[in-house]
């Protein structure tokens, strides 16, 4: 499994979750957890996916997801799991 | 399972307080470069550096896209170029042609700065030595990255007078030779004491002839972040602070060993070390100086300074080395005056003094860095400054250098700009009672007492 994590930062507005799950099921990758809260004022998602069969290299999913996050006018960024299991796992 | 508050952290290390990977720099062995023809020996150099750092700048925008963590720099060290060249170059112009031939194949592989234009002097100076020291005037005013170093003492060896004597000489006419630029050329030369040989940070990084054939070393940044968590500190003992800096500085190396060991695999060289320097940027937020102001200190350069410093380099070290397998190259936090945001306002008030900067680098990595000082300083005086330097070092055990910068034309009240993370300084200024007579001696101050281990 190739887990990776998605982030969304910004204004909360009606569709951001099903445009980015669109654009990841049109893709074939697979979302295993997602889960948002509200920090500092800010709307805030995280997805945890599994890019292992995804029809195109991780950089563009990555490329992409930066795109749409700038038509909605959120932030969103995908990252491969690992920085965040180092950092936080020993 | 992750959850939303960890990833929340670590994104906001990155985007808001500056934690970035400063540098994944590639060692590589020029010592199967060598022959007795100085325009084989070039073709050699250039060879083997674009054949194996081809894909190192490519693999670097990789791996900062894939785990969304900015790699600032992407260097390349080499072999010490004095034993690389020394049967090849004759004259101070065949070690131009091959500073050349370096700075041309950096450039063509991408690369930030290339460091090991250096030769290690420690104890005495061979003539192949002596004439790549005193060709450094032309090389570092005629190529644009190449990185020079001089190690002129050792806790072994002592210190070679002669080469520091040579040196103050050198640092004035590189000044003088870069003089239209703020005398940027000093900034691309560093001398040291007890230099490590798998240094990634630069102006003194060379890839020394204890290594393999090429390897990957990675330096880690991130004060801004350290200060960020003391701010949480704040009012609490001194139990509290340093288990905060133990902790961040565990975070922060762990992205620099997963950094390292991608790029290792990923580039097929193997991983050599994580250099835990807490390493400033001139930017707001990213100041080594600010965290030792977060400590308690009203300003960087007053009473308080050392220990402060002493006790953050130790926090660095013990949060940093649970978190890497292999720890190396200087390893602590970096005071280079010109690239911190609150240095440079010490300085500019008068807080900060050369004298106080030399006791912090007793404590800290590395030494008197990225210091602007008149012009007019005397070759004897720099000198001067270099042997207290090269001295603490050599006492302690540990690494020291000097980096200064006498910048042609200009004195205390002005200030130097050099751009980009080189930042910009005021001129600080220096102590010139002469010390003509101790330099010029000539010789070498033996090694110390406590060196003879056997």
């Amino acid at each position: 499994m190739n887990k990776a994590i998605i982030t969304v930062v910004g204004q909360d507005t009606v569709g951001i979750i099903a445009r980015v799950c669109t654009y990841l099921s049109k893709s074939n990758v697979n979302v295993l957890d997602i889960s948002q809260t509200i920090i500092d004022g800010f709307f805030n998602m995280m997805m945890i996916i599994d890019y292992s069969d995804a029809d195109k290299d991780f950089g563009t999913v990555v490329d992409d997801l930066e795109g749409l996050g700038e038509e909605i006018g959120v932030r969103i960024r995908c990252q491969r799991e690992e920085i965040f299991t180092k950092m936080h796992r020993i | 399972m992750l959850n939303i508050m960890e990833v929340h952290e670590t994104n906001q290390m990155i985007e808001q307080e500056k934690l970035d990977v400063r540098t994944i720099t590639m060692g590589i062995s020029l010592l199967d470069c060598a022959t007795d023809d100085v325009t084989t020996l070039c073709d050699n150099i250039y060879t083997k550096i674009t054949t194996k750092a081809h894909d190192l700048v490519a693999t670097g925008k990789a791996i900062e896209r894939d785990y969304g963590i900015p790699i600032v720099n992407k260097r390349i060290t080499v072999t010490p170029i004095s034993l690389v060249a020394g049967n090849a170059c004759h004259t101070i112009d065949d070690y131009v042609a091959v500073a050349h031939a370096l700075d041309r194949a950096a450039k063509e592989v991408g690369v930030d700065l290339i460091g090991g234009f250096s030769a290690l002097v420690s104890k005495s100076m061979t003539p192949a030595e002596n004439l790549l020291i005193r060709s450094l005037p032309r090389v570092l005013a005629e190529t644009d990255i190449v990185c020079s170093s001089v190690n002129v003492g050792s806790t072994k060896t002592g210190i070679d007078m002669n080469a520091v004597a040579l040196m103050g000489h050198i640092v004035k006419d590189v000044a003088e030779a870069t003089a239209d630029n703020d005398s940027y050329g000093c900034v691309k030369l560093v001398v040291f004491c007890n230099a490590p040989d798998d240094n990634p940070f630069m102006a003194g990084g060379f890839h020394g002839v204890t290594e393999g054939d090429a390897v990957i070393n990675v330096g880690v940044s991130g004060p801004g972040v350290v200060s960020r968590a003391l701010d949480e500190a704040r009012g609490k003992d001194f139990e509290f602070l340093c288990e905060t800096i133990k902790r961040t500085a565990f975070k922060i190396t762990r992205v620099g060993q997963l950094v390292a060991q991608e790029a290792s695999r990923r580039l097929n060289v193997p991983f050599g070390i994580i250099d835990l320097s807490l390493a400033p940027t001139p930017a707001v937020g990213d100041s080594v100086g600010e965290v030792l102001e977060k400590i308690g200190l009203a300003q960087v350069g007053g009473p308080g300074t050392t220990a402060a410093l002493a006790m953050l380099n130790d926090q660095v070290k013990k949060g940093g080395i649970m978190a890497s397998s292999y720890v190396g190259g200087l390893s602590g936090a970096f005071i280079p005056v010109s690239e911190d945001k609150n240095m440079i306002d010490a300085a500019g008030s008068g807080n900060l003094r050369i004298e106080k900067l030399e006791a912090m680098t007793c404590v800290c990595s590395v030494g008197l860095d990225m210091i602007a000082i008149p012009g007019d300083t005397t070759a004897s005086t720099i000198s001067g400054i270099i042997a207290d330097e090269a001295a603490i070092g050599m006492v302690n055990q540990k690494t020291t250098a000097v980096r200064v910068i006498p910048v042609a034309g200009k004195g205390v009240g002005d200030s130097a700009e050099f751009g980009g993370l080189m930042g910009y300084a005021p001129i600080m200024p220096v102590n010139n009672s002469s010390c003509e007579e101790f330099v010029s001696r000539g010789g070498r101050i033996p090694a110390p007492i406590h060196s003879f281990k056997n």
